[in-house]
């Protein structure tokens, strides 16, 4: 039980046609703090935010993403790719504390 | 004049609370209902599985995991969030969930108490109330339990705060009517542990109702303290037949 | 940054709203221009091909879902190379970019944004040949009111 850096869930059909556009889903548990917030003493919350985000299907990039403060809190994203061989989906990113974090899913092409 | 009054008071009080129980999901907009309805965007549901891993994890002197004792959660623990909180003859008193989840904790692991709200107790709070979902709730307020339950009851009506207002004032008397942009719901505890979008986190039905408090620029009862567990049980015994629906997102 | 308002209880224990007029103070808009020429270049974005899906009324700005799409075949020859969403009244407007190609098979995206109240959202699309595109909706952000302990 501890309290490890975020974890990510994917989501990705497990099987598709070759040529087919499927979907893929992501939710990141990160507080994306914006650096405005203060604690309960009044003090100022660090920025801390997840600021690149790549997502690759058998090493080939699909997106890359360059985010600021103004992604919410838990973050979370979906976008396309189109099926082209069985192969893995993996996704990684980084935050301002250089803490990395990555999720990854198996497609099979018929 | 002033006997009118109270009579239309009273007549307002009553069919407020002649309405029928509704979960406060019917006042959220469409991307809240949309957003609980969906088990992957939902981010919740990321601590719900924070949950899974750590009923599996051997913790304390005992180097027991959860699992250890109770099995499979999906079997074990099926229905219990529903039917708390209730009298705990192991505690000797009324206790939550969340309670129910730390005895184990320190007694049975041998481990440290979770902190109200942490991470492992919300983690835990939400797998567990995630197999009852679905489930009507039902807690008996009879027997040991009775006590607890009318101190519940009387705080629901008691003014508290600069404010002066009680839960039932806005939860009964203005339930559906619009206070500064917040729709106000029937208060009801269906959706908690919940993910709160003011938050941007989850929170348990404690840290919600403690915001309640705050609002009405009232002390806030300490977590776990009697007076907290006393409004749960009043509520869950208010909700009964409704569905609980954790993990919920809020505003 | 929230701003918090107070209920009065008047006679018997109704409570009467207090807006005080500040509450629908909002950050000044920023001037895109700047950041829409960076992304651009020189000559100015197009509107058209690119849709902005938001809620035109958003419950709370911590959290907006916004859906991109841009018309675009998607093949190698003529495809989206990125896609730029800012938000005229945030602290820092550019909310974020995203850099594709051909390999994501069709131009559209989902996520979830903050926005620090009612504003103008631009969203933009390069192309492959160069052209920037756009389009942009104004969205109504009624953050949640302050009968409610503060957020931390
Ligand atoms: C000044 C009005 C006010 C008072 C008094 C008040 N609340 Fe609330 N309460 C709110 C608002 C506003 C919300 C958030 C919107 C909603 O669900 O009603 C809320 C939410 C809740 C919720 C969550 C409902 C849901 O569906 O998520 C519960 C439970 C609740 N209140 C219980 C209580 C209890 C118990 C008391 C008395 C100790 C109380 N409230 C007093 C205004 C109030
Ligand atoms: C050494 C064995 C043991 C371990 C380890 C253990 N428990 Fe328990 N648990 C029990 C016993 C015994 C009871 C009481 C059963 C009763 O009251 O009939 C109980 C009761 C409960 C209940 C209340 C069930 C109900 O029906 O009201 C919950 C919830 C619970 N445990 C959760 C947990 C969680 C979560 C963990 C891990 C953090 C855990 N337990 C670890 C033995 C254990």
């Amino acid at each position: 039980m501890s309290e490890a850096p975020g974890i990510g869930r994917i989501r990705v059909p497990p099987r598709a046609r070759r040529g087919e556009v499927v979907e893929i889903r992501l939710l990141i548990q990160h507080p994306m703090e914006n650096g405005f917030r203060r604690d309960t003493l009044g003090r100022a919350v660090a920025k801390n935010i997840i600021h690149r985000l790549v997502a690759r299907y058998d090493g080939r990039e699909i997106l890359r993403a360059e985010l600021g403060s103004g992604i919410a809190a838990n973050p979370y994203f979906a976008f396309f790719t189109r099926a082209t061989a069985s192969g893995r989906i993996e996704i990684d990113w980084e935050d301002d504390a250089g803490v990395r974090g990555s999720v990854g899913a198996a497609i099979e092409v018929t | 004049m002033k006997r009118a009054v109270a009579l239309a008071l009273a007549l307002l009080a009553a069919t407020a609370l002649a309405e029928a129980p509704r979960s406060g999901l019917a006042y959220q907009g469409e991307d809240i209902r949309r957003l609980q309805a969906d088990d992957f965007a939902n981010p919740a549901m990321l601590w719900a599985e924070r949950g899974a891993a750590a009923w599996q994890q051997r913790r304390g002197t005992a180097n027991k995991s959860c699992a250890d004792c109770h099995g499979a959660a999906e079997q074990s623990m099926r229905g219990v969030a529903a039917r708390l909180p209730a009298w705990d003859a192991r505690l000797q008193r009324v206790s939550t969930l969340d309670q129910r989840i730390n005895a184990c904790t320190v007694r049975e692991q041998g481990a440290a108490e979770l902190p109200p709200e942490s991470e492992p107790a919300l983690a835990l709070q939400t797998y567990l109330a995630l197999q009852s979902r679905g489930m009507p709730l039902r807690v008996a307020v009879d027997g040991p339990a009775g006590p607890v339950f009318y101190i519940g009851r009387e705080l629901y009506r008691t003014r508290i705060g600069q404010m002066n207002l009680a839960c039932t004032h806005c939860h009964e008397q203005k339930a559906g009517k619009t206070l500064l942009a917040e729709q106000i719901s029937q208060g009801q505890p269906t959706a908690w542990p919940a993910y709160r979008m003011d938050w941007q986190a989850p929170g348990s039905i404690e840290r919600r109702l403690r915001a309640c408090f705050l609002g009405v620029r009232a002390e806030m009862p300490a977590y776990r303290s009697e007076d907290l567990v006393a409004l749960q049980l009043y509520l869950v015994w208010r909700a009964q037949g409704l569905a609980l629906e954790a993990p919920g997102v809020r505003r | 940054m929230r701003r918090r308002h107070f209920l009065k209880v008047g006679a018997g224990g109704t409570a009467i709203l207090a807006v005080p007029a500040a509450a629908q103070q909002l950050l000044p808009a920023h001037d895109l221009a700047p950041l829409i020429m960076q992304i651009a270049g020189t000559s100015p974005p197009r509107p058209g091909r690119v849709r902005i899906g938001l809620p035109s009324l958003a419950e709370n700005g911590n959290s907006v879902p916004l859906d991109l799409a841009v018309d675009s075949p998607m093949s190698e020859a003529d495809h989206v190379r990125s896609i730029h969403v800012l938000a005229e009244r945030n602290p820092r407007p550019l909310v974020a970019s995203f850099q594709l190609g051909p390999l994501a098979g069709r131009a559209q995206l989902s996520l979830r944004i903050r926005l620090a109240g009612s504003q103008r959202v631009v969203a933009l699309a390069v192309m492959s040949d160069g052209a920037c595109w756009s389009a942009e909706t104004e969205v109504v952000v009624t953050s949640a009111a302050c009968l409610d302990e503060l957020s931390l």
